[in-house]
């Protein structure tokens, strides 16, 4: 079966000759408009996997195919966040948020003639985020939670067909973070688009995934692959019942075994 | 809060005066010679008495020196963003440029004498050699220095290295530039002063080389605050230009 939409066939990574592996034979298979995270301990080669499905690494070994075609360098139609926001202090958050429009085509050759829908696409983006009002502002004017928020829009606003985030909460207050999950959350019900999360909180993983995957220590390699089927929308009350405590504890134990092994 | 303010502005009138006063002070004390050191009063004085000519010199070393630093700026620019921009012009271009800046400039005066004849041309010359270095230096550091996972962001929407260099290179690039040209506009100043004291008939250098093998210490001084002076004004008008192009690096503080 090769429908899906992304795949790791037996990929193995070392960052130079005689170093040893950051990743160990991986294997993987992630449907189109799947919400997939990864989680393991630091340094297992998570942020490596996301530059290796994202084409800015090649494997050492094996392939990575996306869309039906094996990766053979960046792809152009990925979304990314950080847990560093890596806005452009010389423009504003509107701004900011509109520059893959200014990259990615065919947009980048629609921009001039189409400025004002671009900049009611961002808005609106932005405003769902809860940054209305901010859009002019710079990015030292924002805290750093609406940085954050400005960095997610700036990774969807050119509707990605995959999204790659990298502990795009981790900075965050609690409350911030929570409200965030609840966004990305819905933005992704109304148009599903496939994502990876590499996250370190487990009850991240638990409330927005739909499948986790446990690493190992380096050179990492999946342990464990975990269906979520916790019904959707999930919120605030979902993080109470059984179920996803159980899921929680059960990843805990999990990550534990990694660690003490 | 504005009473603080007025009195920041006026520190460097307060500093300047008072160097002044120090200098005509220890001069008077120690009863120093007019052609061992000339006391500033005397030296605004005789400079007055000469203004015509200081006026015509000072013109000129101000032309000389604009003419070599706008070669300068053109040219590190261009050098800064290929060797900012590309790993390999980096590595073949860094040892030569960290040499050439090592060689004193005032040992090429001879040469381009001998190439160019004596006159405005070696000092346009030395003012550009001079004042080249550090905006290169710091428009490659601007452009070199892109974190890794904007990179990342930007190479995975399909951007060419072009598309970054725009994007982001340059526009980050810009503090540094401005920086850079406040310290290359005083080193120009080195440059043509420097050339023409050595080889020209006209310009400050020149005034003062005549002045001094006439024992005139006083013009000599006066020579040499004409060019403090206009060192002075150049960086200012940079370090204007500096903050108004570049707010954002600041963050918004208003520093000044
Ligand atoms: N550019 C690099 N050159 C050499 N080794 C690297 C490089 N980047 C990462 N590594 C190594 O590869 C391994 C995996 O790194 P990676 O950044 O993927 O880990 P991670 O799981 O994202 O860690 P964290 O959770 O701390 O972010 C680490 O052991 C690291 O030392
Ligand atoms: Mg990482």
């Amino acid at each position: 079966m090769s429908n899906s939409f992304v795949e790791l066939n037996d990929v193995k990574l070392r960052y130079s000759e005689g170093d040893d592996l950051a990743l160990e034979t991986t294997n993987m298979k992630i449907d189109k408009g799947e919400f997939i995270a990864v989680v393991g301990p630091s340094g297992c080669g998570k942020s490596s996997l996301l530059k290796l499905v994202s084409g800015l690494m090649p494997p050492s070994e094996g392939s990575v195919i996306v869309d039906g075609k094996e990766v053979a360098g960046p792809l152009k139609i990925v979304g990314m966040a950080f847990q560093n926001p890596t806005l452009l202090p010389w423009r504003t958050t509107l701004d900011n948020v509109l520059l893959p429009m200014e990259i990615v085509k065919p947009h980048r050759h629609r921009l001039r003639k189409y400025r004002a829908e671009y900049e009611e696409r961002a808005r609106k983006l932005l405003a769902t985020v809860g940054l209305e009002g901010h859009e002019d502002k710079y990015p030292w004017e924002l805290s750093g939670g609406m940085q954050q928020r400005a960095s997610l829009c700036r990774s969807l606003i050119h509707e990605p067909e995959l999204l790659m985030l990298d502990e795009p909460f981790g900075a965050l207050d609690a409350f911030t973070r929570e409200e965030l999950w609840d966004i990305l959350q819905n933005l992704w019900m109304i148009k599903p688009f496939t994502v990876i999360l590499v996250t370190h909180d487990l009850r991240e993983a638990a409330y927005l995934a739909d499948t986790i995957y446990v690493m190992s220590k380096r050179p990492g390699k999946i342990l464990v692959e975990r269906e979520n089927t916790l019904v959707r929308p999930r919120d605030q009350e979902t993080t109470f019942t059984q179920p996803f405590t159980d899921l929680v504890h059960e990843l805990r134990s999990h990550i534990r075994d990694v660690r003490e092994s | 809060m504005k009473k603080k303010l007025n009195l920041r502005k006026a520190t460097p009138w307060l500093s300047a005066i008072g160097l002044f006063v120090l200098w005509e002070l220890v001069v008077r004390i120690f009863n120093i010679p007019p052609y061992v050191l000339p006391t500033p009063s005397e030296s605004i004085i005789v400079g007055w008495q000469f203004h015509e000519a200081i006026w015509m010199h000072a013109y000129h070393t101000l032309y000389t020196t604009l003419a070599g630093f706008a070669i300068a700026v053109v040219f590190g620019v261009v050098l800064g963003a290929l060797v900012g921009s590309s790993r390999a012009i980096y590595d073949a271009a860094n040892p030569l440029l960290v040499g050439f800046n090592s060689v004193p400039k005032v040992a090429l005066v001879p040469v381009l004498v001998m190439w160019f004849g004596i006159g405005t041309v070696p000092a346009i010359i030395t003012a550009f050699l001079i004042s080249f270095f550090p905006i290169v230096v710091n428009v490659a550091t601007g452009l070199a220095t892109l974190e890794p996972e904007l990179r990342d962001v930007l190479r995975s929407l399909g951007a060419t290295r072009r598309d970054i260099l725009i994007k982001v290179g340059f526009p980050r690039a810009m503090p540094y530039f401005f920086a850079s040209l406040k310290v290359a506009i005083t080193l120009a100043f080195v440059g043509s002063v420097i050339s023409e004291t050595v080889a020209s008939n006209v310009g400050v250098g020149y005034l003062m080389l005549s002045a001094s093998s006439k024992f005139n210490m006083p013009l000599v001084f006066a020579g040499l605050l004409v060019i403090a002076v206009m060192g002075i004004a150049m960086y200012e008008i940079f370090n204007v230009i500096e903050r108004r192009s570049t707010k954002w690096a600041n963050r918004g503080n208003p520093t000044n």
